[in-house]
């Protein structure tokens, strides 16, 4: 097995065997970061540039140290102190970002396929942090390593996905992995928050009522509600929405004994999950994050260290 | 495979016998060492670390500790390579603060695996010295580098392919030389 792409861009087009090779690598970064000197010289002299469009704390800081442990120049670009508050449009940010020669550009931007343009346009390898509501591969792959800690991911493997699946690229990216490997997905939201179409997918099951999705599920995966979007009213108030889809303990005794709860963060505490559960050794939650600094070292690596010609 | 044109220099009963002579001269030459450990590099060092392991421990009644290195991440030839190869667990269960480390792998070539090895055990720490076990020297060295302990030394050509194969990963313990338009697609 080789993993041959130039860019990271979804987990939709990628084979179960392509899924597994990334987290059997990401595997074998992990001990790095648990060294007294947490570098490698795998990346020396690459430059990774972290183009980031949309604000995101967790998401560039994990790539940055990423890059930074596999010895790669990592250079940060967000969109308050880009040319982009000047006027630039995308297409000419990028072209001038290619002019430097990056060897990776890690993109996270508010149009759907916006590293797929990028991708198409430069030579560096692209990875997508996320694209709008479409995709964010990275984090469905940390996800999936994280399950793997606990859980063998197959077919007797049941996922729930709780909360606003129509906005969360977290969502989507996970659906496309976790279904790849044939591992089945119960959905639950509000209408409001429910893409059409969704159990059209095979192993997408999708459940009305929150007690219904978490009857004897291995994995609980919280998404976050995004208070920003509450001017839109997607459903009635904060407080029922904690009230009928929120997590605790009694929902989570619903669950297989051993289940585990994740969530992609940043968690809003008491709204989609209570901090019992936050807090509870069930919790995966930070080891999400640190798993998601070696799976994104294993996806430079795969990327950078080869010529894409 | 073909099998054609393959020489045979060992056989197991020889790399038995190989081993345990190396395990022997390790012992002598570090009977004062307070902190003596193994690491192999994977794939078929960390097999002949682990066969030297147990004779250096039916000798000494002491079992020394051992640590797997996965050289991949080190590698000089990263960037020009056209694949990656896999990158494997590395691990180093022990300070190697002080220790002396016994480097071990199947084969001594260009030295340029035992190059990508050594900085990779410095990054863990300050080992006293670092000494290195190999079953075969084959020559043809491109760095500046020497084993201290050696199964057999066979002189090659480049064009030659010197093949170790272990029976954890092989099924059986063989040496061969044979010339490199006969070989399958493995390299060392």
């Amino acid at each position: 097995m080789r993993f041959e792409r130039k860019d990271l861009l979804g987990t939709r087009d990628l084979s179960a065997a392509e899924i597994r090779y990334l987290l059997e690598s990401a595997e074998s970064f992990k001990e790095i970061s648990e060294r007294p000197l947490k570098k490698v010289p795998a990346l020396r002299g690459k430059t990774v540039i972290n183009l980031f469009f949309e604000p995101s704390t967790r998401t560039r800081t994990s790539f940055e140290i990423a890059a930074k442990r596999l010895s790669a120049d990592a250079v940060n670009m967000s969109a308050s102190t880009s040319s982009v508050v000047k006027g630039e449009s995308l297409i000419d940010t990028v072209d001038n970002i290619q002019a430097m020669a990056p060897d990776i550009i890690v993109v996270r931007h508010k149009f759907v396929g916006a590293a797929h343009m990028i991708a198409e346009r430069v030579g560096a390898s692209v990875v997508n942090a996320g694209d709008g509501a479409n995709e964010h591969p990275t984090q469905a792959l940390l996800d999936l390593l994280t399950m793997s800690e606990h859980k063998t991911l197959g077919p007797d493997l049941t996922v729930a996905i709780i909360g606003d699946i129509a906005h969360s690229r977290v969502a989507r990216s996970n659906i496309w992995a976790l279904t790849a490997l044939g591992i089945t997905v119960r959905v639950c939201a509000p209408p409001t928050m429910l893409p059409r179409g969704l159990d059209e997918i095979p192993g997408v099951v999708v459940c009305k009522r929150v007690e219904e999705a978490l009857a004897g599920v291995d994995v609980v995966m919280m998404l976050r509600i995004q208070l920003e979007r509450q001017d839109r009213l997607l459903f009635p108030s904060i407080r029922d929405y904690a009230r009928v889809f929120g997590l605790n303990r009694q929902r989570l005794d619903l669950a297989a004994p051993d289940a585990i709860v994740m969530h992609p963060g940043p968690m809003n505490r008491g709204v989609e999950i209570t901090s019992e559960v936050a807090d509870s050794d069930r919790a995966v939650i930070l080891n999400q994050v640190t798993n998601g600094v070696a799976l994104r070292m294993a996806v430079l690596f795969l990327l950078g260290g080869q010529g894409h010609e | 495979m073909s099998h054609r044109d393959e020489h045979s220099i060992s056989s197991a009963q020889d790399v038995a016998q190989m081993l345990k002579r190396v395990a022997f001269e390790i012992v002598d030459r570090n009977v004062d060492s307070e902190k003596l450990v193994l690491v192999g590099i994977l794939t078929r060092g960390v097999s002949l670390a682990r066969r030297l392991q147990k004779i250096v421990g039916e000798t000494i009644e002491c079992e020394l500790p051992m640590g797997v290195l996965d050289i991949t991440l080190y590698r000089d030839d990263l960037s020009t390579a056209t694949h990656h190869p896999v990158v494997r667990k590395t691990e180093i269960p022990f300070s190697l603060d002080g220790a002396t480390v016994i480097l071990v792998d199947d084969v001594l070539y260009t030295g340029r695996t035992v190059r990508a090895a050594m900085d990779s055990l410095i990054d863990f720490g300050r080992p006293q010295s670092i000494q290195l076990a190999v079953l075969v020297d084959r020559g043809c060295r491109e760095l500046p580098i020497a084993a201290d302990f050696v199964g057999i030394r066979v002189p090659a050509s480049p064009q030659d392919r010197v093949m170790v194969r272990v029976e954890e990963s092989d099924g059986f313990d063989k040496i061969t030389v044979m010339p490199r338009d006969t070989m399958s697609g493995e390299s060392n």
